[in-house]
């Protein structure tokens, strides 16, 4: 598993931090509206969302005094990489493949 | 021959190999969907141009499992492609994979066959990563999330 593809697990780990990506995939949220939905203290809130920042899942935005945070659409990226799970699909098929042409008949 | 899956920012995948079988023998492996199932997943394909038939793979997280299938072209013992797109008819292909796969045999000095794999019309990832958002699959993500966070457990 890559760096990356680990920072993001550790990120997802906690469930209010999952709780907060998904709600998140919703749209663009304020802190103190992130807050108001978990029952949990602003500082908490602020670190979850630095981790999920860190991870490169979210990113932040500035309006005079408050923050608004929203999903970074690549986030997720290493996780739902079609292209490389196909490539490893069509190795290990191909190789397959062959081991049926040796138990065909000519 | 146009493609019908060819847009402008799309990827491809290649696998090129070199099988010690003649082109017919490689040809009968991809077309007979006995055979097929053997190597590949239960199918109901024919090499039919205009023929639909689906592969059936065990379901995970993101996928039900079945693939949407179109021959699009058929060259005996030559060239062989078909679309492969997730989703059924009935839906909007946009958030799933639309998708060709082409399979190329040239014939070898040796009697055997380079048999070569292009799969193309992947979107980007960015473009996938998005649509995940919507469309009902971020609870999906979420149970593919849980099982790893389980796994490293």
């Amino acid at each position: 598993m890559t760096a990356r593809e680990d920072a993001i697990f550790r990120a997802l780990a906690d469930p209010t931090r999952r709780a907060v990506f998904e709600r998140l995939t919703l749209g663009e949220a304020a802190v103190k509206e992130i807050t108001a939905r978990f029952d949990v203290s602003q500082p908490a809130i602020s670190q979850h969302l630095a981790a999920l920042r860190k991870a490169g899942l979210v990113a932040e935005r500035r309006e005079g005094r408050n923050a608004y945070y929203r999903v970074n659409p690549a986030g997720l990226r290493p996780l739902v990489d079609w292209i490389e799970h196909y490539q490893a699909f069509w190795r290990d098929r191909i190789e397959r493949l062959r081991t049926t042409l040796e138990e065909m008949e000519e | 021959m146009t493609d019908p899956a060819t847009k402008d920012d799309t990827q491809s995948i290649t696998v090129e190999y070199e099988l010690l079988h003649p082109p017919a023998k490689v040809w009968r492996a991809l077309t007979d969907s006995k055979l097929v199932e053997s190597w590949l997943m239960p199918n109901d394909l024919v090499p039919v141009v205009g023929h639909r038939f689906t592969f059936r793979a065990r379901p995970i997280p993101g996928w039900d499992g079945i693939c949407h299938c179109e021959v699009l072209e058929v060259k005996p013992n030559e060239r062989l492609s078909y679309t492969w797109r997730g989703g059924s008819d009935e839906l909007p292909h946009r958030s799933r994979l639309d998708t060709v796969v082409t399979w190329t045999l040239t014939p070898m000095v040796s009697g055997g066959t380079r048999l070569k794999l292009v799969h193309s019309g992947f979107k980007s990832s960015d473009a996938y990563a998005f649509e995940m958002m919507g469309n009902g699959w971020r609870g999906k993500i979420a149970e593919r999330i849980a099982e790893v966070v389980a796994a490293l457990a």
